[in-house]
């Protein structure tokens, strides 16, 4: 899938302003973004619900302005899964499976196994629990054979048990081969799940790429503890490639890469600041994320986009 | 939870068929019979010639007949009560049943956020919209002759399969009196097909169930109301309550086709517009809730 220049204004609001990203088969890709950042708004377009202002959207290369074909192969849903309230489980998958035409009657079955419905089929959609319409909408989306899946936040709103097993299911669905564009606002799901992301903020993506290049990009942190800590400070300071020394919550804290640390070590030794702990500190999606979408975001972005090329 | 077998198979067995507006049309057919206002549309059409019926059978044996067409025939032969049906129910029963799905044939797919759901299937929107339009006439046309017919049997149970008198004063017979009613429910289905697709324009435009069926309700009013209010004679002939009438044409003797063939031409003025309108609100407009 690739999107390119995607816009979307309601009057002077634009709720989507440039969006461009790519994703490639066999990908999990997170796009993460806070509420009203357009995140739901890009996904509609990508489906073709809604006509962009400007941009395009191409699906295995094919427009979904310009037909419903260009639909062959995808499958979804935006929001929250929804179906007719006043038919059965099956039904409602039968209808889908009508409209979706080929084979899909034929994946029925499978596919209510395969998210754990076939016992409450017969039971009318308007009695589903929101956890159960959830699953019932990746069933819908299994109908169509899917080479690529859009999933807007489907774990929200289930309980842990819930959040897990559809976490399990995207996993699972994912190595058997399915490309996944996942919107969520559950980070560490995100980063469970997902080897590439795109972080939309105020309509605009601020970050694109692999998971493992933003972490990158954001330095590695160490913290450290030594037998003389106030010698230890003087030799990070003098230290090439020791970088933004401070003291946090009685230990030092500094930014450095692999080669640095390796010399810094010796020079500590040296010193006769022998070390009691050097430890990388682990850096989360979570903590890149709020930097890219909260206070002086474009500037972060700016230099993570940097650090990841 | 377990794995399914062919997950990523992508876009092979083209084989088999594309769905189209047939497949749209029979779900649409298959999801009115599980709906409160289908049975609530189509009930109302079978009951309201039974009550009438109730009525003539009560009131005729004190007074005797009214003072509208076919009144005197009313005791004489049963085929006369759907036609007198037909003229009553011109003014708001049979618009209402009409527009109880015209109306909310869209607007529900908004109201349970469906919409988004079959739009991302593998069915273009036009294909979407005529199947539910054509739903839509379809159960118009089941109540006007559940209600034509359910008006025959009561009728005929209680005046009995008589000789009718038309409008000219000539005397047909029962078969023919029948066969004309059932031309006349034929010719009635003009005036309907147009209030269906003002239910349509306003179920599309609004989103709203409820103010879709009011508004088609009301639209048909208000051209009862143009067609007695003074001065606006002229309007008479041109106005869609006036076309609820055109069916008197078979009635007469030689039959005077003028008045159907105007309702043809006047009920197209007003129905292709409002079709046309809602057929491109549908194709263009975004789906941004359901």
């Amino acid at each position: 899938m690739e999107v390119r220049g995607l816009v979307k204004r309601y009057g002077e609001l634009a709720a989507v302003a440039g969006v461009d990203l790519t994703v490639n088969a066999g990908d999990v890709y997170g796009y993460l973004g806070p509420n009203g950042a357009g995140k739901t708004t890009c996904l509609r377009m990508m489906l073709g619900l809604i006509r962009p202002t400007d941009g395009t959207v191409r699906l295995f290369g094919r427009d979904p302005q310009a037909s419903v074909h260009a639909l062959d192969g995808v499958a979804g849903f935006v929001e929250a899964p929804t179906f007719y309230p006043y038919l059965n489980g099956r039904r409602n998958l039968e209808l889908l499976a009508a409209f979706d035409g080929f084979d899909a009657r034929e994946r029925i079955e499978e596919a209510l196994e395969t998210v754990e419905l076939s016992d409450r089929a017969k039971d009318r959609v308007g009695g589903y629990s929101h956890g159960m319409r959830q699953r019932l909408g990746i069933a819908a989306a299994l109908l169509r054979r899917p080479r690529l899946l859009l999933l807007d936040e489907p774990a929200t709103g289930l309980d842990p048990a819930g959040m897990r097993d559809m976490r399990l299911l995207i996993r699972r669905l994912a190595d058997e081969g399915i490309t996944v564009l996942l919107s969520s606002h559950l980070l560490a799901e995100v980063e469970e799940l997902c080897n590439r992301v795109a972080i939309v903020r105020a309509g605009k993506i601020v970050y694109e790429g692999a998971i493992a290049d933003l972490k990158r990009s954001a330095g590695a942190t160490y913290r450290l503890s030594t037998t003389d800590d106030q010698r230890a400070l003087a030799v990070c300071g003098a230290q090439p490639g020791i970088e933004d020394v401070h003291v946090v919550h009685g230990r030092i804290a500094f930014t450095a890469d692999d080669a640095a640390v390796a010399e810094l070590s010796q020079a500590l030794v040296e010193a006769g600041a022998l070390i009691q702990m050097l430890a990388p500190e682990h850096v989360t999606l979570e903590d890149l994320f709020f930097s890219l979408t909260e206070g002086d975001g474009a500037a972060n972005a700016e230099a993570a986009a940097v650090g990841a090329r | 939870m377990s794995a399914i077998a062919q997950p990523a198979g992508g876009v092979t067995g083209r084989a088999r068929s594309r769905p189209g507006v047939g497949t749209v049309y029979r779900w649409e057919l298959f999801k009115l019979r599980y709906q409160k206002r289908t049975y609530l549309g189509l009930g109302a059409a079978a009951l309201v010639p039974i009550l009438f019926v109730l009525a003539i059978h009560f009131r005729h044996d004190r007074q005797g007949g009214g003072d509208f067409a076919f009144a005197s025939y009313l005791t004489k032969s049963g085929l006369v009560v759907p036609l007198v049906l037909l003229l009553f129910g011109a003014v708001w029963l049979f618009p209402l049943i009409t527009a109880l799905v015209a109306g909310d044939i869209f607007a529900s797919e908004d109201h349970n956020g469906t919409l988004k759901t079959v739009l991302t299937r593998s069915l273009e929107r036009w294909q979407i919209f005529a199947g539910k339009a054509l739903a839509a006439w379809t159960y118009a046309v089941v109540a006007i002759f559940i209600s034509g017919t359910v008006g025959v049997i009561a009728g005929c149970l209680q005046s009995g399969f008589n000789s009718v008198q038309t409008l000219t004063g000539t005397i047909v017979s029962a078969p023919k009196g029948l066969e004309l009613v059932y031309l006349s429910l034929l010719v009635y289905l003009i005036p309907i097909t147009t209030v269906v697709c003002i239910g349509l324009l306003l179920s599309t435009v609004t989103r709203n169930s409820a103010a879709a069926v009011v508004g088609t309700l009301m639209i048909s009013l208000l051209f009862q109301l143009i067609g007695i209010l003074p001065g606006l004679g002229a309007t008479v002939p041109y106005l869609l309550s006036t076309q609820f009438n055109a069916w008197q044409g078979l009635l007469r003797q030689p039959i005077d086709w003028s008045p159907i063939i105007r309702a043809a031409w006047v009920c197209a003025m007003y129905g292709i517009p409002a079709l046309g309108t809602a057929f491109l609100v549908f194709l263009r407009r975004d789906v941004a809730g359901g």
